[in-house]
């Protein structure tokens, strides 16, 4: 999850970019939105749930996270809506739904 | 003490990468570039050079092992003519846009089809905007000097730029001509081992070549633009710190016997030797004509080519490259958009000559000026002129 805020390219000049375009601070990809295009997000019915942790597994992005009493939550900050942890879910507790339905 | 010894120009250039110590060699054989890799392999396989050398399968390649060289701030060398130039085309824009100070030196040679070998500058103009400083030589002790200046003006951290070093083919690469080599200590004088700051480090992690959004693009490539332009400051300053050691004095924009001239000849590289030849006879004769040698072709010097060509009537541009359906030689064409702002500016005349090899003696120059002169005072239906080609040409219009 983001930590700190990060000037948008559109608060960049050309003078500020750094020389080769090189990124010189490591790992700051954490910092960037990038589950802002998903067009369907996983809800997960804890009812269902065994904590089996496929989803954790399969998620590509790892944007499944672990939390409290052993269940599972996606972090809506990066997850990009694939379906993937929907379709591996062993007991169907997790449903794509439409981001416009939300 | 320098010492005065023949070599070939080849052989020459090979030296100059040996005295810089590089790290890395990563090349393919190709005419007529030959000579300077083979040397190269055997100095790195007799210990007389302590650098990896990458017997790559492709320029492609060659250029990509020394992206990745200059990555972690290794001293990289590669050398390539004609279509191994073209092969390496991508990776040629890689190297400058990521701002690695690789030096490449150019065996000038003419484009396929017909298959040529020889000298021709079509292989340098493909790759003019690519992004890196550009220079031209005339003789062999020029190919030594040039290389060895191109890695300490490459790396200057004001510029970060890769450079360009080129040579004609045969004409310049396999000529043995005496030249002076310098002692070691004066070349580690010259060219000091810089720190690249940005250099891959695992103590220090960094990013190099992350995607580029159109959101960021524009403003890298502008960033990279000014940047190359303000590398000029860096350029200059090189020359005089390599005139101060070597006692050799090279400029941007190199007038031979201009004082009060009408008529100027412009040409770079080798065959700027043989049009000297022809100042000094047409001098003798009391003809006011005198000669330029471009040395730097990028970033091009707009200030230093205005200021020779201002007391000049006619500005006669000889181009070794065709710019095929264009409005002349890319010489010629530049030079003309670089004075048409100019309150007061030469006619400028343009020939293409010396193609694929062929020979441009003292007689096809002196055929040049006197013909140029011609054609700036009576017009001409065509955009250039070629020199040179048997049978009367028409037909090069708009």
């Amino acid at each position: 999850m983001a930590q700190k805020k990060l000037k948008t390219a559109d608060e960049l000049t050309w003078k500020d970019m750094e020389v080769g375009n090189v990124i010189t601070e490591p790992g700051n990809a954490s910092l960037r939105r990038t589950g802002d295009w998903r067009t369907e997000r996983p809800v997960v019915d804890k009812e269902k749930c065994n904590k089996c942790g496929l989803c954790w597994l399969y998620c590509p992005d790892a944007a499944i996270k672990a939390v409290k009493d052993g269940y599972y939550e996606p972090d809506l900050f990066y997850c990009k809506g694939c379906g993937i942890c929907a379709r591996v879910c062993p007991k169907e507790a997790i449903t794509m739904i439409e981001e416009e339905e939300i | 003490m320098s010492r005065r010894l023949a070599l070939e120009a080849s052989h020459a250039v090979a030296e100059a990468v040996r005295m810089a110590d590089v790290d890395v060699i990563a090349a393919y054989p190709i005419t007529p570039q030959t000579h300077i890799p083979e040397r190269l392999a055997e100095m790195v396989a007799n210990g007389e050079l302590d650098a990896s050398y990458i017997p790559v399968e492709s320029e492609h390649s060659a250029m990509s092992a020394c992206l990745g060289s200059s990555a972690v701030g290794a001293r990289a060398f590669t050398t390539t003519a004609g279509q191994g130039l073209e092969l390496m085309h991508e990776a040629v824009y890689v190297a400058s846009s990521m701002r690695y100070p690789i030096v490449m030196v150019i065996c000038n040679r003419a484009l396929s089809a017909p298959i040529s070998v020889w000298a021709d500058h079509s292989d340098v103009m493909a790759v003019r905007d690519t992004g890196w400083i550009q220079v031209f030589c005339q003789n062999n002790q020029e190919a030594f000097d040039m290389t060895l200046w191109a890695f300490r003006v490459g790396e200057d951290p004001k510029v970060l730029f890769p450079v360009m070093v080129n040579l004609d083919g045969f004409t310049l690469s396999h000529v043995t001509e005496p030249l002076f080599l310098p002692e070691q200590s004066e070349v580690d004088r010259f060219l000091p081992r810089l720190q690249y700051r940005l250099a891959l480090d695992p103590e220090k992690p960094t990013t190099h070549g992350a995607l580029g959004f159109p959101s960021i693009y524009a403003e890298t490539k502008i960033a990279q633009e000014v940047a190359l332009r303000k590398s000029k400051e860096i350029v200059l300053q090189g020359w005089e710190e390599f005139g101060n050691i070597f006692g050799r004095h090279y400029f941007p924009v190199e007038p031979y016997r201009t004082e009060g001239a009408k008529t100027l000849l412009l040409t770079m590289g080798s065959l700027s030797e043989t049009a000297k030849m022809v100042i000094d006879i047409k001098q003798d004769k009391g003809e006011s004509v005198g000669l330029i040698n471009l040395r730097l072709w990028r970033p091009f010097p707009f200030k230093e080519l205005r200021q020779a060509a201002k007391d000049a009537n006619i500005l006669i541009v000889f181009d070794r490259c065709i710019s095929s359906g264009g409005p002349g030689g890319p010489v010629y064409s530049e030079i003309r958009s670089a004075l048409y702002d100019q309150a007061k500016r030469p006619k400028v005349v343009g020939f293409v000559g010396a193609l694929g090899g062929r020979d441009m003696s003292v007689k096809d120059f002196e055929y040049v000026v006197d013909r140029g002169r011609e054609i700036a005072e009576k017009g001409s239906e065509e955009l250039f002129e070629p020199v040179g080609v048997r049978g009367e040409v028409s037909g090069i219009r708009g």
